[in-house]
């Protein structure tokens, strides 16, 4: 008989010998998790840190601070949760929609705070929007539309076509595309769909609307975001005013955004993540969707894509980008 | 490490060895190098997803998951075998057209399974708790599975399906239909594909269209790191080796996870999975190497 190799074996045994080291009994313990790193989401997760300091809660003194990214694998994502759960934290923070689901099917007791996913109930993370009475709570990413779309009104005032490059395998954009199309033809808009199932196909779906729209918006879509910079060729070229969802993307290029600001949502998330750790049951707290909405504009992004910003809307702005 | 997180890797690794044993007959045995299965275990998860939310029991939406996988493998086959389109590229064409149809048999990008019942809330007995249960459902799936495919390649067809990998020519020469045995034996692993893309779904919380991304590459990786661990040319053991090598590979998974002990961050996850593993596969040679000197 052939010998075994038992150096991977011993891997396991370390493995299992990899144990925890004990905790303090005033130490509380938060574990994070997202599905991939990207800006967005990497500031989600720094909010959370921040808020919780804010709150009393500081790494290395009272708080036990853990994170992993699954970076795009499905199959790692559902063992980060298994690990999580077997850590037994005082509350798992699961970031985007993948990995919250994740997380709520391997435990029914440590409290779990999801962030960032645009509609829960859909995912099923949470049975409605009120408070769950179980261990999930969490923040919602869920924009309101008609606020984005009034904004696209002031940018492009006499637009009837709205195009919009989204990758249609994301769960959050599907939602967006799904509700667009019954909100705009209210406001006397249609919506056009340019699909970009990989970052690289972004340009190409971006110059697919070019001549069949007047302005083209963009959702929090991980493929549109990870390469604006493609999306703004596109309007440079062909004169098309980019309207983002997300204020980051403004000083990138686009003309305006009514956005949420991730690192916002992830403070936000973090004073929930502290109320569970001050003793506050996560099934007595509603799902919240964020609370504070900026306006961020770019003059200069306007001017090379064809349009001029009203100086009413440039002066509302909390930011203006030059 | 913790129970939760042993059986977890476990779990999930008994999972993967369906995979493994998936790309165990495309590559070893067929020699045919198929990237579908990064289509096929989304097509499971989504089919089997959709099933159960519509109301089949999780047995039926389970075999209608390996169903469909069966009927991915045929197509990529078929792709190769009829329209002459070389072995690789046609998996290639298949695997992403698969994205497309699973977004359209989901109907979006996720169906959750959180609160419906699945092949494990439904089987568990009263008073086991699940992540106890969850491994032990799967070790009877996967070992079933294994003695399965064991005795299906020792029948006739089998036999001719190992002899069309091993030398097409040789077996056409005695009569073997090479072509229908590419089909077949296509089918039979995408169909274990299709297979652990339903159980993943019914127990990771549903199904996602971003669920296929690296199957591929870990189902290779539980091939060779089993291969590595227990090397045999006798079908049974092979089979019980890739199976070793699906779990162990979960391992260094978990390892990874609880490697910020030694100064890694998240961001490095996938970097010392790949070093453990090549570590794995590097030791044997070594060990090889030692013992013929004197």
């Amino acid at each position: 008989m052939k010998k075994l190799a038992w150096a991977p074996l011993g891997a396991v045994a370390l493995a299992i010998a990899a144990i925890a080291p004990a905790e303090a009994a005033d130490q509380k313990s938060v574990a994070v998790t997202a599905i991939v790193e990207h800006p967005a989401l990497d500031a989600v997760r720094d909010g959370v840190k921040a808020a919780l300091k804010t709150e009393g809660f500081e790494e290395g003194k009272n708080l036990k601070w853990q994170y992993q990214s699954a970076q795009g694998n499905p199959g790692t994502a559902a063992q980060i949760a298994r690990k999580f759960v077997g850590d037994k934290p005082d509350a798992i923070v699961a970031i985007a929609t993948p990995s919250a689901q994740a997380v709520v099917a391997a435990t029914k007791t440590v409290p779990v705070v999801f962030s960032a996913v645009t509609d829960p109930v859909a995912a099923k993370l949470v049975p409605s929007w009120e408070p769950s009475k179980n261990n999930v709570t969490g923040v919602s990413d869920l924009l309101a539309l008609d606020k984005q779309m009034e904004l696209v009104k002031k940018v492009v005032p006499n637009a009837k076509r709205v195009g919009m490059v989204y990758n249609p395998g994301e769960a959050n954009s599907a939602v967006v595309v799904k509700e667009l199309k019954e909100l705009l033809p209210k406001m006397g808009m249609t919506l056009v769909e340019a699909a970009a199932p990989r970052s690289v196909d972004v340009s190409s779906a971006a110059r697919s609307l070019v001549g069949k729209v007047d302005v083209i918006y963009t959702n929090t879509d991980n493929n549109v975001v990870s390469s604006y910079e493609a999306l703004v060729k596109v309007g440079q070229d062909s004169k098309l005013p980019l309207v983002a969802s997300d204020t980051d993307s403004v000083a990138r290029g686009a003309v305006a955004a009514m956005g949420i600001n991730y690192r916002d949502l992830g403070e936000q998330t973090g004073r929930m993540v502290a109320r569970i750790l001050k003793g506050e049951k996560p099934g007595d707290i509603k799902t919240e969707v964020s609370t504070k909405m900026e306006l961020f504009v770019n003059p200069g992004a306007a001017e090379k894509q064809g349009i001029k910003l009203s100086d009413e809307l440039v002066k509302s702005a909390a930011k203006v980008v030059q | 490490m913790t129970l939760f997180s042993f059986l977890g890797a476990i779990e999930i690794g008994l999972i993967f060895a369906l995979v493994a044993l998936g790309v165990f007959i495309s590559f070893r045995l067929l020699r045919f190098p198929d990237l579908t299965v990064d289509g096929s275990f989304p097509l499971g998860g989504a089919v089997c997803a959709v099933m159960i939310t519509s109301g089949y029991s999780p047995i039926i939406a389970t075999i209608g998951a390996a169903l469909a996988g069966a009927v991915a493998g045929l197509i990529t086959g078929w792709l190769n075998v009829k329209l002459k389109i070389m072995d690789l590229l046609a998996s290639i064409l298949m695997m992403i057209a698969l994205y497309s149809v699973n977004l359209r048999i989901m109907g979006g990008p996720n169906v959750p399974l959180i609160n419906d019942p699945t092949l494990f809330n439904q089987l568990q007995p009263s008073g086991m708790e699940d992540y106890v249960f969850r491994p032990l459902l799967l070790i009877v799936i996967v070992i079933l599975a294994k003695l399965a495919m064991d005795w299906f390649f020792l029948t006739e067809r089998g036999l001719a399906i190992r002899a069309t990998g091993t030398n097409a020519r040789m077996a056409r020469a005695q009569g073997v239909n090479t072509g229908g045995m590419i089909l077949l034996g296509m089918a039979v692993s995408n169909a274990l594909v299709g297979l652990a893309g339903a159980l993943f779904a019914q127990t990771q919380g549903g199904a996602d269209s971003s669920m296929g991304i690296g199957t591929i590459v870990i189902g290779l990786a539980a091939v060779i790191v089993g291969e590595s661990i227990l090397p045999s040319r006798k079908l049974i053991l092979a089979t019980l080796a890739v199976v070793i090598g699906a779990i162990v590979y979960r391992f260094f998974i978990a390892l990874a996870l609880n490697s910020d002990f030694i100064g890694l961050k998240a961001q490095d996850l996938n970097l010392v999975t790949a070093l453990l593993v090549t570590v794995a596969l590097v030791i044997p040679q070594l060990k090889r190497k030692l013992s013929k000197k004197p």
